[in-house]
């Protein structure tokens, strides 16, 4: 037998995040909930595996849909830091900015944000993607392993430092970039891939032809003090 | 020529033969020492306090025969689902990759065997673990290396490692020749490179933080699992404090002899506290903030036998965690290893790294020469997992008697009943560290007595 699906409001303020959290983990794929009276609370949305549909009416404060792997989770508002940490799959579309560590540890799943995006976005990605149409601040990217950043504005201090295998591409100027991050020529591989990541999030005033991209120098995979490694 | 050959010869107390080994190491490398263990000076232990067990004063237990309960709830606070150990010695956390899937099999093997936890590491959780291990503590390490959510929701208990004893502070290192195509897999790096570990969390950054962050896990976990803390033995008081305003069920406080994988000798040999007044400062901070019986506290580093676990829990323990003693247990500096029963003489694989059996900590090299601290498929078949099973859970076995051994003699028939009152210091500075009186007098340093 399927589970019906179901549509229904629920007000965070009144039933606290504990038992909006549950109400949301025991809703039938295909569902969708609309969560009301925020007022910045945090870790709204996490654990979750159900492949519901969550639409978040105002700001949130840290950690909104981390750890999930299913649903797909729309933003009006800013959420705090640490959005969509960990996740494994789906999508959080955010229709303002974020705070810093905006998609850390992602392994998978694509985290867009209409508009800026605070210090340490995509820290330590394993896979994730996250598309950003405005700024990113500084360290963005630091030890990320695999996935995508694309910065449709300007990047911060330190961009990629100690980058491993994931790519970064920035529309507007990199302030700096940090220890064995490099700029790279763009492939065609890379261009379709930014293209693919326009038509996504609609952010198509970046040009997937004229973007920065930032990938790993590879020159401190190994330490070897001897050749003036820098850190 | 040696000083027994010519007494004359004045070996230089700064300089002392090990020093200038290392400082010419350091001249011809350019590189400092990576190794494996915990610290090798001697400090200040719990081998400094001895107990007062029963006499006139105090009635004694039967040695073998009364009932010395060792049950162990950890978790209380918070968590609806409290981890139940039928004795308070836990397997520290130590990470596939650090460690062969033999090595990690046969710990979690033994840990079932004896009712106890065992604990995965920076790396993830394997499923060749999770099976072996029916009490599973799942570390939140600052790298997140193979840290998904599916496994956060499989654990018994969820372990946040702010730091470690060999390395508050520090990040870690996992040297690249360890770093094989299934621990890169797992880690998602590229195999063979040197993969460093965050020394600090990528999405958290101070204790209002951390309250946040344990919230997040609990929401993710149902309110269900233990949340564990863990710091490296520093400024323990005030951390053990910050750790229980965050929300944690159990703090983990783990001493400046607690082991590593590799880390910079540096790292091992001068920072941090020693364990022993690492419990007596956790202690004092449980319960100066009421939570006596409410959070629990794990001591670790440097932690070998029944006496060590003894004089833990008296001076305020709920349980120990062990790592080094794990590995010596499973085989580690032995001279053999033994295959079918029959003894393979391995003393020159330890001199091919410049180590002797009894001597070695070369783990970070990944040629561990009985197969335990290695990724090589060779190494790694020298450790039978049956065989390393068995003399784990011996180890566990031996070393609950030798702790109930010592309460019985207290007077105590649970270990938690151990308290300070029973211990006295041998020497000044284990007195001033632990709190409890030098032997054969009421002076405790320290307390304006």
């Amino acid at each position: 037998m399927t589970a019906t699906t179901e549509s229904i409001t629920l007000d965070v303020h009144e039933m606290g995040v504990t038992e909006v959290n549950r109400a949301l983990r025991a809703l039938p794929d295909g569902s969708s909930a609309t969560l009301t009276q925020i007022r910045g609370a945090h870790n709204l949305a996490v654990g979750l595996t159900n492949k519901i549909h969550i639409t978040v009416e105002g700001s949130t404060g840290y950690y909104l849909g981390g750890l999930c792997d299913g649903p797909d989770i729309t933003v009006n508002g800013s959420p705090g830091p640490g959005l969509g940490e960990n996740l494994m799959s789906g999508t959080i579309r955010v229709n303002g900015n974020s705070s810093s560590a905006a998609g850390a540890t992602a392994h998978g799943g694509l985290i867009i944000v209409s508009g800026d995006v605070s210090s340490r976005a995509a820290i330590s990605f394993k896979g994730g993607t996250l598309a950003v149409a405005g700024d990113c601040g500084h360290m963005s990217a630091f030890m990320a392993q695999a996935g995508t950043l694309l910065i449709g504005g300007n990047a911060g201090e330190s961009l990629g430092d100690s980058l491993y295998e994931a790519v970064v591409y920035v529309g507007g100027k990199v302030r700096s970039l940090g220890a064995d991050a490099r700029t790279e020529d763009l492939t065609e591989a890379d261009v379709a891939k930014v293209r693919e990541l326009i038509e996504k999030s609609g952010f198509d005033h970046i040009n997937p032809e004229n973007v920065t991209k930032v990938a790993s120098a590879k020159q401190l995979y190994n330490f070897d003090a001897l050749k003036n490694q820098r850190y | 020529m040696t000083h027994q050959d010519n007494p004359a010869l004045r070996e230089s107390a700064t300089f002392p033969q090990d020093m200038i080994s290392m400082v010419q190491t350091m001249a011809r490398t350019g590189r400092y020492e990576i190794r494996g263990w915990g610290a090798k000076r001697k400090l200040p232990s719990f081998d400094d306090l001895s107990f007062i067990t029963a006499s006139v004063s105090r009635y004694p237990l039967e040695g073998y025969r009364e009932r010395c309960e060792t049950k162990t709830v950890l978790g209380t606070r918070f968590a609806t689902k409290p981890l139940e150990l039928d004795i308070p010695i836990t397997i520290a956390g130590m990470s596939f990759g650090s460690l062969s899937a033999h090595a990690k099999d046969a710990l979690g093997r033994a840990a079932t065997n004896v009712g106890t936890s065992t604990t995965t590491g920076d790396g993830g959780m394997t499923e060749e673990e999770r099976r072996a291990s029916k009490h599973l503590v799942y570390q939140c390490l600052p790298s997140r290396y193979g840290f998904r959510p599916e496994h956060v929701r499989a654990a018994d208990a969820i372990e946040v490692v702010v730091g470690q004893g060999a390395k508050p502070g520090g990040g870690g290192m996992l040297l690249g020749q360890k770093v094989s195509e299934r621990v890169a897999s797992m880690r998602t790096l590229p195999a063979g490179v040197d993969q460093r570990s965050a020394s600090r969390h990528p999405d958290w950054t101070g204790p209002d933080d951390l309250t946040i962050k344990i919230a997040e896990l609990r929401e993710a976990t149902n309110w269900e699992t233990p949340i564990y803390v863990k710091c490296g033995a520093t400024r323990t008081y005030n951390d053990v404090k910050l750790a229980i305003a965050a929300g944690a069920d159990v703090v983990v406080v783990d001493g400046m002899q607690g082991g590593t994988g590799a880390t910079q000798d540096v790292f091992i040999e001068h920072t941090g506290i020693p364990t022993l007044p690492a419990v007596r400062l956790a202690a004092e901070a449980i319960r100066d903030v009421g939570m006596t019986g409410k959070v629990q506290l794990i001591v670790s580093g440097g932690i070998r036998t029944g006496a060590d676990i003894a004089k833990a829990i008296a001076l305020g323990a709920d349980a120990v965690s062990i790592g080094v003693a794990s590995l010596i247990a499973l085989g580690c500096n032995s001279p053999y290893y033994e295959k079918d029963g029959v003894k393979h003489d391995v003393t020159a694989d330890y001199h091919a790294l410049g180590t002797a059996p009894g001597y070695c900590h070369e783990c970070q090299t990944g040629a561990c020469p009985v197969g335990i601290t290695t990724q090589t498929p060779e190494l790694m078949d020298r450790l039978d997992p049956d065989e390393a099973a068995r003399r784990m859970t011996n180890y566990l076995k031996a070393l609950t008697m030798e702790l109930t051994t010592l309460a019985r003699a207290c007077g105590k028939n649970d270990v938690h009943h151990l308290e300070p009152e029973d211990l006295v210091a041998l020497t000044i500075e284990a007195a001033a560290m632990a709190k409890v009186p030098l032997a054969g007098t009421s002076w405790i340093p320290g307390n304006g007595l």
